[in-house]
């Protein structure tokens, strides 16, 4: 029991950290219409530059992360404003392939300025260890929860009460309506690039505290939260939320009982398990858990 | 009585023929003996051996551009099909003459496919993306695993007889002359090229190639015209993915080796840019592609040391690799060609054809 207790906590810990990635995704699909493969670049870039801020600028830590989001926000809405802009009225699918050709673009750049070497960043959670009745608690993966669940908070919050946030869900309804209102797409357009990066920054310095520390390799693991994406349903924030806590506990259930149960399905398998349970989903619940389903005659 | 100019066009039949014009029919033979002689003049094996792995991935991104280019979804799991393909051929490549692991590995690689597509091809929207970035990933664990068909992690080889008859692409010989693997290889794959380029060609000339071009143009406007756009979208990824395997399978044949680390994301970039920069929607445009994009990675790892910058070793001097720089040169220029020039190589080619087809009258 124990032992299953503390797999659901890596899970939920892991799945946070998907829920995040995941949302930006959703913010950019729903106000878009974009699937937006450069997550894993941001992530990235926000991580490499949260580890410069507290390792190399000797920022603290609190101050290194809101820097690192910041600055991601900006490349994120600099990067809608340079290339995406000129897109505008072309088909997503273009769209979706030039974020392709990002990703590609950030990885390879990252690894030549701060190169290849793992990093550790200085960080106050360090492998710090909480230990309440058998169960041992990372205080990292306690804090990951805590700030996930706060910025989820705080995201539905902006989403329910402030004009911009209004905005955003009409233009995502409806992009002309939203424009006949004198609501600027430009705007809406750069802010949720902007939100997306800085949740995928957050999302990147939270996994580059943790004992792993920080290798070019940690793009990847938003490629594993387009799993979320899909099973929570593509267009529910919330729906995102939910996929990348069930994501995460499933992967996280499957690493743990790897020896016992999946010995049989070769080692490490619990890196596909992501994509398996999409591909469950998409067979019984195409349209995601809290997704809308796409109605439409012919 | 003035004659027509040979270029108008004056019915429907020779607005649909391939090689029409006298200058196009002029072309085909140029290209046709170009190729046949090629191996003769260039025999040094490297470039030989560019020349044939830019020959394969042409086959490939031919397939992935009928699924891209005209039905317009997006794949990323192309090298999941060419890796089924190599293995397919390691399988049963020396038991099968080459008449029939090719087709097997063809048959295998459009099963796969049609095993796939429908998860992601009946929604509408581009979950195909998604689905086939997890193909790739989950292909690759099942490379890495199972080990009685792919040898695990530290690979297989590919033994497969390439005879076809009296021709033994090994070792051709021709009025008394006997050519090198490199050369048969090189005639055997153009060859390939060809065949595929004219089947995926003619494909798209018929009503069901008709039918994907108006799915990828509209796809409700398709299906109110009577086009059943999931079925035609899952028809153009199991066409696709049979010629990627193809692909695969020469892949697997020529190098006679193949591990697991060779089908990641980063091949199915390649393909990806490929029928970008080519130019989406056209077949000469894939083989331009192939020209240009295919030979970079080959032609980065033996001039890699006079590039500034370049690590050519692992802890050398220079502060990008080898992969990185592939990487970044494949990403680059998919964003540049998509928001500069989205018709790609094929489409300057038919502007500096159109300037002087009108020339000196073109403005």
């Amino acid at each position: 029991m124990t032992a299953f207790l503390q797999n659901c906590f890596a899970g939920l810990a892991l799945g946070s950290t998907y829920a995040l990635v995941a949302l930006g995704f959703v913010v950019i699909f729903k106000s878009t219409g974009v699937i937006n493969f450069a997550q894993g670049g941001l992530l990235a870039l926000g991580a490499y530059l949260g580890y410069t801020f507290s390792n190399n600028l000797l920022l603290s830590f609190a101050v290194a992360i809101l820097l690192a989001c910041g600055a991601a926000a900006l490349v994120g809405a600099g990067f809608e404003r340079l290339v995406l802009r000129r897109m505008v009225g072309q088909p997503p699918f273009a769209v979706i392939m030039i974020t392709i050709g990002l990703l590609f673009v950030l990885e390879p750049l990252i690894t030549a300025i701060w190169g290849f070497d793992n990093h550790q960043v200085r960080n106050p959670w360090n492998i710090n260890t909480v230990e309440v009745s058998g169960l041992v608690f990372g205080v990292k993966d306690l804090w990951t929860i805590g700030l996930t669940a706060a910025v989820v908070v705080g995201f539905f919050v902006f989403f329910r009460y402030s004009s911009l946030g209004l905005a955003m869900r009409v233009t995502a309804f409806d992009p002309e309506a939203a424009l006949a209102q004198g609501i600027s797409a430009k705007k809406v357009y750069a802010v949720s690039w902007a939100i997306a990066a800085a949740l995928a920054a957050l999302a990147g310095v939270a996994m580059a505290a943790g004992p792993g520390g920080l290798s070019p390799s940690i793009g990847f693991i938003a490629l594993a939260a387009f799993p979320a994406m899909i099973v929570g349903g593509m267009d529910s924030p919330a729906g995102a939320v939910l996929g990348g806590v069930v994501i995460g506990l499933a992967e996280a259930l499957t690493r743990g009982y790897q020896d016992q149960l999946f010995s049989w399905a070769g080692d490490n398998v619990s890196v596909i398990v992501p994509y398996l349970l999409m591909i469950v989903i998409l067979l019984i619940r195409p349209y995601g858990l809290l997704g809308t389903k796409d109605v439409r005659r012919v | 009585m003035a004659k027509p100019h040979r270029d108008l066009v004056r019915d429907y039949r020779q607005d649909l023929r391939l090689f029409g014009s006298p200058p196009a029919r002029a072309g085909l033979v140029a290209m046709v003996a170009a190729l046949a002689l090629l191996p003769m003049v260039v025999q040094d094996d490297f470039w030989l051996s560019v020349l044939i792995y830019v020959g394969i991935t042409a086959v490939g991104a031919i397939g992935l551009n009928l699924l891209t280019g005209y039905c317009g979804q997006i794949s990323l799991g192309h090298a999941f099909f060419i890796g089924a393909g190599a293995y397919v051929t390691g399988w049963v490549g020396s038991d099968l003459p080459l008449y029939l692991w090719l087709p097997t590995a063809a048959l295998v690689g459009g099963l796969l496919g049609a095993v796939i597509g429908p998860f992601a091809l009946r929604l509408r929207g581009h979950y195909l993306a998604i689905v086939t970035l997890g193909l790739v990933f989950i292909g690759e664990h099942l490379w890495r695993n199972w080990r009685g068909l792919t040898g695990g992690n530290s690979g297989t080889s590919v033994d497969a007889q390439v005879s076809l008859g009296p021709i033994d692409f090994n070792r051709v010989e021709l009025a008394g002359e006997v050519y090198s693997r490199n050369q048969g290889y090189f005639w055997l794959v153009w060859v390939l090229v060809a065949i595929v380029a004219l089947l995926v060609k003619n494909l798209v000339r018929t009503r069901p190639g008709r039918a994907l071009q108006a799915v990828r143009d509209r796809d409700q406007a398709a299906e109110v015209i009577g086009v059943r756009a999931g079925r035609y979208k899952i028809g153009a990824f199991v066409v696709s993915s049979a010629i990627a395997s193809v692909a695969g399978a020469l892949f697997g044949s020529y190098q006679q080796f193949v591990s697991p680390d060779e089908w990641n994301l980063l091949l199915s970039i390649q393909y990806i840019a490929i029928v970008i920069v080519g130019g989406l929607g056209t077949v000469f445009g894939s083989i331009l592609g192939a020209i240009f994009v295919g030979a970079l990675p080959a032609l980065i790892d033996r001039f890699g040391d006079a590039i500034p910058g370049v690590r050519t070793s692992v802890g050398g001097e220079g502060f990008i690799s080898v992969f990185a720089l592939n990487q970044a040169i494949f990403g680059v220029l998919i964003v540049l060609f998509l928001v500069f020039e989205p018709r790609g190589l094929a489409g300057i080619w038919l502007r500096i054809k159109a300037y002087f087809k009108s020339w000196p009258f073109s403005y």
